[in-house]
């Protein structure tokens, strides 16, 4: 073990005590159900450049070689070498490759967890090609089975497993999803049994930002479509997903996959958060066991496609110049690149791209759960400081986004550096520029 | 039997096989472990996902200029001491000869001057390679026996062929046989470590290139 690994220790919930052996034999447990060929190859590939630093927003900021993307999955490359590799038995034969340990699992959580965005910038400047940020998504689970789960995401994703929200709320968010709607006075479609949209929320949005859930509800009503919130399935967000508990994800997963079937929902449209994305749209159906019998869309991927068909029509938004944040998940990940684009285009929007844009935009600093690991906020506000550099040098007046996280990671920055800038959604302006609409959400 | 017969008669046949028998097992090793189905609907068709991911091998062949400023140079030097192997490789006419009595077919090579001048440069940027390997904190952070070693014995046979060549440092029989018998040893080690990429890189760039173009994702 390199005396370069952070000296964190664990930052564990209670009910993840374990002994180090149950600790390594977790870890190799997930870890061996998450080796397969392309896996394999991706660490077979490694050349050992270092250049996945030059894209980490963490080493930028640091120049701390422990935040290089491929160092961060190490014991595993380590453990896949001697455990699973053409040439393992050669490698233990000669012990050049060591077993993993509790003390280096427990080590690299903060590498895994507290200093990874799993935003996906790595996978686009290895010159091998690998996809950094898969193995590292993988390395999550092997820590989750090790009992190694930052307990902020534990704690969330256990509360969500068993009771569908990640957290105890002051109300039931179906009531305060009726609240919402009484407030903004706008129609909150509940639990309608047969429907061509199912919707969901951000936990985000609910708590902080409950103009976007209006927002949400009144272009769908705009548009005549027939859709509903379900009461058993209301959250996007998986922290099953943050944690790396697969079990878990699944299980969250499913009640929403579960609901959208019993609605005959022809499309399940996921709000404007991007972690929600990559769970719903490229990773539900292989939790599922098949496809998915109903499309997965972002909600700016349908408006967008509903805008080319004709059926959304916006009004001119106004205002000074504007900047976009592109979710890492959305548009790096999940290729939702144009339609935030055409949305903004409809509105007239003076558009000022960030210096790193689209698929090559740097991560607010608040993904892959890092917003809800509290020991992560010191460095996370590091990284944070080239991003918002970004935003100030367009010299653009409104700051846009469509993911709720992204949002409350700038919030939270706006409060910390007192920075001058108030993240807003881009559902949010489209809901106050449908044309004809004389009531703006 | 005197070092130099050693070296390309009995050593080099099972330096070879060792190489063959290596790459493959390599390969088949992992190539062989499941692969698991994509279930998530495709935002291109298959057809796309794979031209995109056969582009990407040219592609990803140079930085994206979002990153370039960063990782410039060191690509350079990469791309600068990988060309120079190439040329040695490939267009020395002993190793020509070597090749045509393997593969049957042949090409013209390079005067030996310029050959040695190559060779010079090589060994200039594998030094500067080196450096920076052991200078640069990320580099040194990430690198193992596997890189030390890597570098080593391809470094040795370079300059066990520029002494062949040049006649220095002993008989020229001698020198040969030192050249020939260090490229066995590095054709063993080859299927052990990250020499691997010669066959890993142009497909490893495809596959990703394929799974990231099925999203619709910029690769």
């Amino acid at each position: 073990m390199s005396s370069n690994t952070a000296a964190f220790g664990a930052n564990l919930a209670p009910a993840e005590a374990r002994s180090p052996q149950e600790r390594v034999t977790g870890a190799m447990r997930g870890y061996a159900q998450e080796i397969g060929a392309i896996s394999a190859f991706r660490l077979e590939s490694c050349i050992h450049c270092g250049i996945c630093a030059d894209a980490c927003h963490y080493y930028i900021a640091t120049e701390d070689p422990q935040y290089t993307p491929i160092w961060k999955v190490e014991p595993f490359k380590q453990a896949y070498k001697r455990e699973a590799s053409p040439f393992a038995p050669l490698f233990r034969l000669l012990g050049l490759k060591r077993e993993i340990t509790a003390d280096q699992l427990e080590q690299w959580q903060h590498l895994l967890f507290d200093s990874c965005n799993l935003c996906g910038r790595c996978s686009l400047i290895c010159p091998m090609g690998i996809d950094v940020a898969a193995l590292i998504e993988q390395a999550r689970h092997a820590m989750f089975e090790a009992g190694l789960a930052p307990k902020e995401l534990y704690e969330k994703a256990a509360h969500q497993q068993a009771t569908g929200q990640p957290e105890v709320s002051a109300e039931p968010y179906r009531d305060q999803l009726l609240a919402i709607a009484a407030r903004f006075g706008v129609a909150m479609p509940l639990d309608e049994p047969e429907v061509a949209v199912m919707l969901c929320v951000p936990r985000t949005d609910i708590e902080h930002y409950p103009s976007a859930v209006a927002a949400l509800a009144r272009v769908m009503q705009h548009l005549g479509l027939s859709c509903t919130f379900r009461s058993d399935a209301l959250v996007a967000e998986n922290y099953g997903y943050f944690a790396g508990g697969k079990d878990w994800q699944r299980d969250i997963s499913m009640r929403l996959i579960e609901q959208a079937i019993a609605c005959k929902a022809k499309t399940l449209i996921v709000p404007e958060c991007g972690h929600a994305y990559t769970a719903l749209r490229w990773e539900a159906a292989d939790l599922y066991g098949k496809a998915l019998p109903f499309q997965v869309r972002h909600v700016t991927e349908f408006l967008a496609e509903e805008l080319q068909a004709g059926r959304l029509k916006l009004g001119a938004a106004g205002g000074g110049t504007t900047t976009f944040h592109d979710p890492c998940q959305l548009v790096r990940k999940g290729g939702v690149n144009d339609a935030p684009r055409a949305l903004m285009k409809a509105m007239g929007v003076d558009l000022h791209e960030l210096k790193n844009h689209g698929g090559f935009s740097f991560c607010c600093g608040g993904g892959g759960g890092v917003i809800d690991i509290d020991r992560a906020a010191p460095l996370r506000y590091r990284t944070m400081e080239n991003k918002l550099r970004e935003v100030d040098d367009t010299g653009a007046t409104t700051f846009l986004t469509s993911c709720s996280d992204c949002r409350r990671t700038f919030d939270d920055a706006q409060a910390h550096f007192s920075w001058n800038k108030t993240p807003q959604s881009l559902l949010e302006l489209v809901a106050a520029n449908l044309a004809g609409t004389a009531n703006p959400a | 039997m005197d070092l130099l017969s050693l070296a390309r008669g009995p050593l080099l046949k099972v330096a070879i096989v060792v190489f063959c028998v290596g790459v493959v097992w390599r390969i088949v090793g992992f190539a062989l472990l499941r692969i698991r189905r994509d279930h998530s609907e495709p935002r291109a068709s298959l057809l796309k996902s794979v031209g995109d991911g056969l582009m990407a091998v040219g592609t990803r062949s140079w930085p994206h200029p979002e990153f370039i400023g960063r990782t410039g140079a060191g690509e350079a030097l990469g791309y600068s001491y990988h060309l120079g192997l190439f040329a040695l490789v490939l267009l020395f006419t002993p190793h020509i000869l070597f090749l045509r009595s393997l593969f049957g077919v042949s090409w013209p090579g390079l005067p030996s001057s310029v050959v040695t001048v190559i060779s010079v440069l090589t060994l200039t940027l594998f030094l500067a390679v080196l450096f920076r390997r052991v200078t640069n904190r990320v580099m040194r952070l990430l690198s193992n026996f596997d890189d030390y070693f890597s570098w080593f014995i391809t470094m040795l046979v370079i300059v066990t062929g520029l002494a062949a060549t040049a006649h220095v440092g002993g008989r020229y029989e001698t020198l040969l046989g030192m050249h020939i018998l260090s490229f066995d040893v590095l054709l063993v080690w080859f299927p052990f470590g990250k020499l691997m990429h010669a066959f890993y890189i142009f497909p490893s760039r495809a596959i990703n290139g394929s799974l990231l173009a099925r999203k619709g994702a910029v690769s």
